[in-house]
């Protein structure tokens, strides 16, 4: 609001920019009203009972609150034939998720140390094929992946679509490791072998140590990809293994009758729950992360 | 003694590219030896080799009198002081300091009574717990220094330590790594592009070019007696002078001329030349040009000169005159009168003059 202070010659000019800026507040304000209004109206639907929602309007705020539609959401709505919830599924997500993730971040962070620290001949060719894994579809790989994991003897089990994340997660991984290390100077390695340290000796005193961005930033990427698959999910489980988002997808598909929307939304919500908490707790190093590579230390 | 670097016929290709070419070198112990060349002569490249941290692609490579050319770094008995000082940026100082010693398996009692000498020594004990990241450049260089000394190396080298520092730091330090090197006698490899510091720190100095080694000798020798017109060129600052001129080579010495701005050319006599070739480059510091009456000698001989301009550098006065179509410059005393556009009587100290064949560059005398 400085602009208010300047002198009466520019007086029409400041007039001019005030305008400018109370129009781009409002426009910032309708697209946050724009983005929020699913999510408004996720959380309400949850609150309200079947009989508000038939009667009342879709955006009113609910005139009784009530978490029932959470409780059936969480272990009473029925997926097929069985009547558990999602909390059978939620647990087999973060199963799934929790070792997947700490998985493929743990090798892609040794890939990127040694594409980027221990250069061989060669090294560029193979981090280039790990980035061409980035852009294969996932369709492609369905078919030769359930044969593989047929003959492996982990078709339809959690390990086995952990070992399908991990796989997939590598080529990530390896890319975001590889472009932090390849920031830090290889006198750092140098330094560390002519004070007598080994391979692993430097990657884990020397280099893990400095990764602390980039690991989140590795962690938020995978978890979100993870927890949010579908595809692999539905391909590769069973009755018993399914993850969050097949459940929530037979929940909502799968109801008879009258449509529980309460119980839908309550349940989309509780599906999304983790990948937003990791946003909001890891948020802020993801961008520190991203741009810490370009910083000198 | 015995040699406690020897360096053998070395060679070093990256791929199909000579970086290396035909390295012999032998240092003594407590020999302070200087790599300098301009930057990509390789002599980053020769102190890695000599580190291990690059394999060495044909020759030998012994330290301490024993083959070390397939041994890997940390059997080498070295210790390494980079650049950038690659400090490790997570550990704090004191835990950079022993952090070979802990690899190692070091005991840690030796390890504190290791590092507290080093720290006295250096004077960086109220800096032990701080990071790297929370020191200044000379911090980080000292403690950098003091990761090297703990080892106590049969050979300490020393990758450009202080290009990043500021000026003023950078003489200090200079004069700290030469005091230290004659506390503890050690053996030193030290690599520069900066030939100041090779002059001022070295006992024995190897001048590189394109892989190749231009000339290895006592800084006096390279100054005074440079091998050719690279070294001659390179080293000392203002450079060396370098003019074209007609030699005559007579019974005793030779008959010098040089072009001069005047129109008359400039005759000089060297009644210890060898015998030379007609057209001759002569090498002349300008420290050996002074104002006639200045210098005494037998080998003394005026020469007045054309001043085209003059440069009063505090202690020192520069004239600049064309001889042989070059511009010259002659380091006078800080009192001196000159002109530019008049004449100048000077006199040339021809016992200190090098000669130069123009085509090989090679010295003559």
């Amino acid at each position: 609001m400085t602009e208010l202070a300047h002198p009466p010659a520019q007086k029409s000019g400041a007039f001019g920019k005030v305008v400018l800026r109370w129009v781009l507040y409002i426009l910032l304000c309708l697209f946050a009203l724009y983005y929020l209004m699913p999510l408004f109206v996720m959380v309400t639907t949850s609150l309200k009972s079947l009989e508000e929602i038939r009667t009342g309007s879709l955006v009113a705020l609910p005139r009784e609150v009530t978490f029932d539609a959470w409780k059936t959401a969480w272990s009473g709505a029925c997926t097929g034939i069985q009547c558990e919830g999602l909390r059978p599924y939620f647990w087999n997500s973060v199963l799934l998720a929790v070792p997947a993730v700490a998985i493929s971040t743990f090798i892609g962070a040794l890939n990127g140390y040694v594409v980027a620290q221990w250069r061989f001949a060669g090294a560029n060719i193979i981090f280039s094929l790990m980035l061409f894994g980035c852009f294969i579809p996932f369709q492609v790989v369905l078919l030769p992946m359930a044969r593989l994991l047929g003959l492996m003897g982990i078709a339809g089990t959690i390990p086995g679509l952990i070992f399908v994340h991990v796989i997939y997660g590598i080529g990530f991984t390896t890319l975001f490791f590889r472009n932090y290390y390849v920031s830090i100077p290889s006198e750092l390695t140098k330094a560390a072998k002519v004070d007598g340290a080994g391979f692993f000796r430097i990657f884990w005193s020397i280099f893990l140590p400095l990764s602390l961005p980039i690991i989140v930033v590795t962690v938020i990427w995978q978890f979100t990809q993870i927890w949010n698959d579908f595809l692999f999910g539905v391909s590769f489980s069973q009755a018993g293994t399914q993850p969050v988002t097949v459940a929530l997808n037979n929940i909502v598909n799968s109801t008879t009758g009258v449509k529980e929307y309460n119980v839908d939304m309550a349940a989309a919500i509780i599906a999304a729950a983790p990948t937003l908490l990791v946003y909001i707790v890891a948020g802020k190093y993801f961008i520190r992360g991203l741009t810490a590579g370009s910083v000198k230390g | 003694m015995a040699p406690i670097l020897e360096i053998q016929n070395l060679y070093k290709n990256y791929g199909p590219v000579e970086i290396l070419k035909d390295i012999n070198i032998a240092i003594e112990p407590g020999d302070f030896l200087v790599l300098v060349g301009p930057s990509g002569c390789g002599k980053s490249t020769l102190l890695n080799c000599i580190a291990g941290l690059e394999p060495i692609t044909g020759g030998d490579l012994m330290i301490g009198g024993k083959n070390m050319t397939d041994v890997s770094p940390k059997d080498r008995d070295i210790a390494m002081v980079f650049q950038s000082y690659a400090l490790y940026p997570t550990m704090s100082v004191a835990k950079n300091i022993t952090f070979g010693m802990k690899v190692r398996g070091v005991d840690q009692e030796t390890q504190t009574r290791k590092l507290n000498e080093v720290a006295s020594q250096l004077q960086i004990e109220q800096l032990l717990n701080r990071r790297p990241g929370q020191l200044s450049g000379g911090q980080r260089q000292r403690v950098a220094m003091g990761r090297a000394l703990v080892r106590d190396p049969k050979l300490f080298l020393f990758d450009e330590p202080l290009s990043n520092l500021d000026a003023k730091l950078r003489v200090e330090m200079r004069s700290e790594i030469k005091k230290l090197h004659q506390t503890l006698g050690a053996t030193m490899v030290y690599v520069t592009h900066d030939q100041i510091e090779a002059m001022t720190l070295a006992t024995k100095i190897v001048v590189l070019k394109g892989g190749i080694i231009q000339q290895i000798g006592s800084p006096a020798e390279i100054y005074n007696k440079p091998a050719n017109l690279f070294v001659a060129d390179f080293m000392g600052s203002p450079a060396m002078n370098l003019i074209p001129a007609k030699a005559r080579s007579g019974g005793k010495g030779a008959q010098i001329e040089i072009a001069r701005g005047t129109g008359d050319p400039l005759i000089l006599v060297d009644e210890h030349a060898p015998a030379l070739p007609e057209d001759v480059i002569l090498g002349l510091r300008p420290e050996d040009i002074a104002e006639a009456g200045f210098r005494a000698g037998a080998d003394v001989q005026d020469a007045s000169c054309l001043v085209d301009m003059v440069e009063p550098a505090g202690a020192d006065t520069y004239v600049v005159s064309e001889l042989g179509g070059k511009q010259v410059t002659a380091r006078l005393h800080a009192e001196t009168v000159a002109t530019p556009g008049e004449m100048l009587d000077l006199s040339i100290d021809m016992s200190k003059v090098s000669y130069f064949a123009p085509d090989s560059g090679q010295r003559l005398n």
